[in-house]
């Protein structure tokens, strides 16, 4: 296997994106990623989107944004697993270019999740159809069942819940192509509309339109390009059993746990040498749960350590979300697993201004699908 | 919902039909092809109990549109008493008072409808013990 670089970026603003459609969002993103690469053409690309059909009731994905962006003849394909449907779009394209098969690819994603559809029940499709969202259960409903669990087994407090958001949002404040660009107190997180107790509004993801892509080259077109080597030290991904209640435990995820082994073996490297991490805060518990799995924290002690400030970008020793995270960046799901990636990039090459974590030279992404059914981890490092 | 499709879920639906894994004795709920414990292909049929105790649960505030009239809707991981977990909604209920651990029975009743001229399609539900 060959060593891959990113070498390039771009990622459109998240929010409500009500005058643009999703060919536009992912083409700008697109562009911006191939101008920033400094690439004169690319060999093949990747589309992650979980869920065009319902939507937008647009497959067919990969050839529609070719065609946009301009790239045709070039091979183009869509990518699903949910809501990881962006990291795994970036994994089969560092596979690609790992390969030999191809020098040059772009790995985007996208999803437009404002056109009108019911967001609820397209985003509980990542869940098990039969036996879990037949009786009603919704995604915040299923992060709420891991929260309790959470809480009733370590006493993690709904206080140290919302610290997540409180911190997420505080990060995101200082992002220009976050959703929620604002800052929110721990009264309003508590205080905010009850979606599937204990988790309320404030500790959910939005709904979100918004696209991100980045470019993976070989070390020769890295080379030739005089770019920042920044390098993917680490690709891993990890299933595990499609409904929640089916897993032997409900406070750990096993897939983040299984990614989370393969990735730091790959890399050669422990969770403390990790500089920043952006995580799959799909819900607050889920950036708990998971930066245990990941090894940052003790397991039970997510709760406490995000109170205590461990993760904050101000004095944290293990700075998470800096970019705001899922919760306030926001979440258009086929994007998210790139835009992680992209903050990661954007960290180590010390383009991150306000947000910018000093010294920052080896940075972790984490994405995942479902309830965890699927993640996949990334790892890149300054060269 | 397709009626062919809520059919085929039938037996475990109203009956709570699995399926135990001759060699490693793993129960499946729905029935599978391939014992995730074992890899074992042979199965014999048999049917879950129907009590068992909450092991987590939460409170929907907000659901999908085809539920949104039943809100609040308690729905928890309920374990059987032979080893089997499932999701299910958990019925007549004060909503406020459920605790991790509580003893349920499953039932059967509506779980939704199929907009306003489709079926209606039954399940199980759990009810305090």
């Amino acid at each position: 296997m060959r060593d891959v670089f990113v070498i390039g970026a771009g990622m459109t603003k998240f929010g409500e994106l009500w005058e643009k459609s999703i060919k536009d969002i992912f083409v700008e993103a697109g562009l911006k990623a191939i101008e920033d690469a400094g690439v004169g053409y690319i060999d093949s690309l990747y589309v992650g989107a979980m869920s065009s059909g319902l939507f937008v009731g647009q497959e067919h994905l990969g050839a529609v944004m070719a065609d946009y962006l301009g790239v045709n003849p070039v091979p183009a394909t869509r990518v699903e697993s949910a809501c990881a449907s962006g990291g795994v779009s970036f994994r089969q394209a560092y596979l690609e270019v790992a390969s030999g098969a191809s020098d040059i690819v772009l790995a985007g994603g996208v999803e437009k999740m404002t056109d009108g559809a019911d967001v609820t029940d397209a985003l509980a499709t990542a869940a098990d159809q039969e036996y879990e969202v037949y009786h009603g259960v919704t995604f915040p409903g299923l992060y709420a069942m891991i929260a309790k669990a959470h809480m009733h087994q370590y006493g993690t407090t709904r206080q140290q819940l919302a610290a997540v958001a409180v911190k997420n949002h505080r990060n995101g404040a200082k992002n220009p192509n976050a959703q929620f660009r604002f800052e929110v107190t721990l009264e309003q997180v508590l205080n905010s509309t009850r979606v599937a107790d204990p988790l309320g509004l404030l500790d959910c993801s939005p709904v979100s339109d918004g696209g991100a892509a980045v470019i993976l080259v070989s070390a020769e077109v890295a080379r030739n390009l005089k770019k920042p080597l920044i390098r993917v030290i680490a690709s891993s991904q990890a299933s595990d059993t499609i409904a929640l209640h089916s897993r032997p435990s409900f406070t750990t995820i096993g897939s983040v746990v299984k990614a989370a082994e393969k990735a730091y073996k790959m890399a050669g490297i422990k969770p403390t040498d990790v500089n920043l991490c952006e995580v799959h805060d799909c819900f607050t518990i889920a950036e708990i749960v998971v930066s245990e799995d990941l090894g940052f924290f003790e397991k039970g002690k997510g709760g406490e350590a995000v109170e205590k400030g461990l993760t904050a970008l101000e004095g944290g020793k293990m700075p998470i979300n800096t970019s705001g995270g899922l919760k306030s960046k926001g979440h258009p799901v086929g994007a998210t697993g790139i835009a992680q990636i992209i903050e990661v990039y954007e960290q180590l090459s010390g383009k991150a201004g306000a947000r910018q974590v000093k010294n920052a030279r080896i940075g972790m992404a984490q994405n995942m699908g479902g309830s965890g059914a699927s993640c996949v981890i990334h790892i890149l490092e300054v060269k | 919902m397709i009626t062919a499709r809520y059919h085929r879920e039938v037996p475990q639906r109203f009956r709570l039909e699995a399926n135990k894994c001759v060699s490693c004795g793993h129960i499946n709920f729905p029935p599978r092809l391939v014992c995730p414990k074992c890899k074992g292909q042979k199965f014999d049929n048999v049917v879950l109990k129907d009590e068992g105790k909450l092991l987590t649960y939460t409170i929907l505030r907000v659901a999908a549109d085809r539920f949104s009239k039943e809100t609040p809707i308690a729905v928890g991981i309920v374990e059987l008493e032979d080893g089997v977990k499932i999701t299910t909604q958990i019925a007549d209920v004060d909503v406020d008072t459920l605790q991790i651990g509580q003893k349920v029975k499953l039932v059967l009743r509506k779980i939704q409808e199929d907009g306003k001229a489709g079926i209606l399609c039954y399940g199980y539900k759990a009810v305090v013990i």
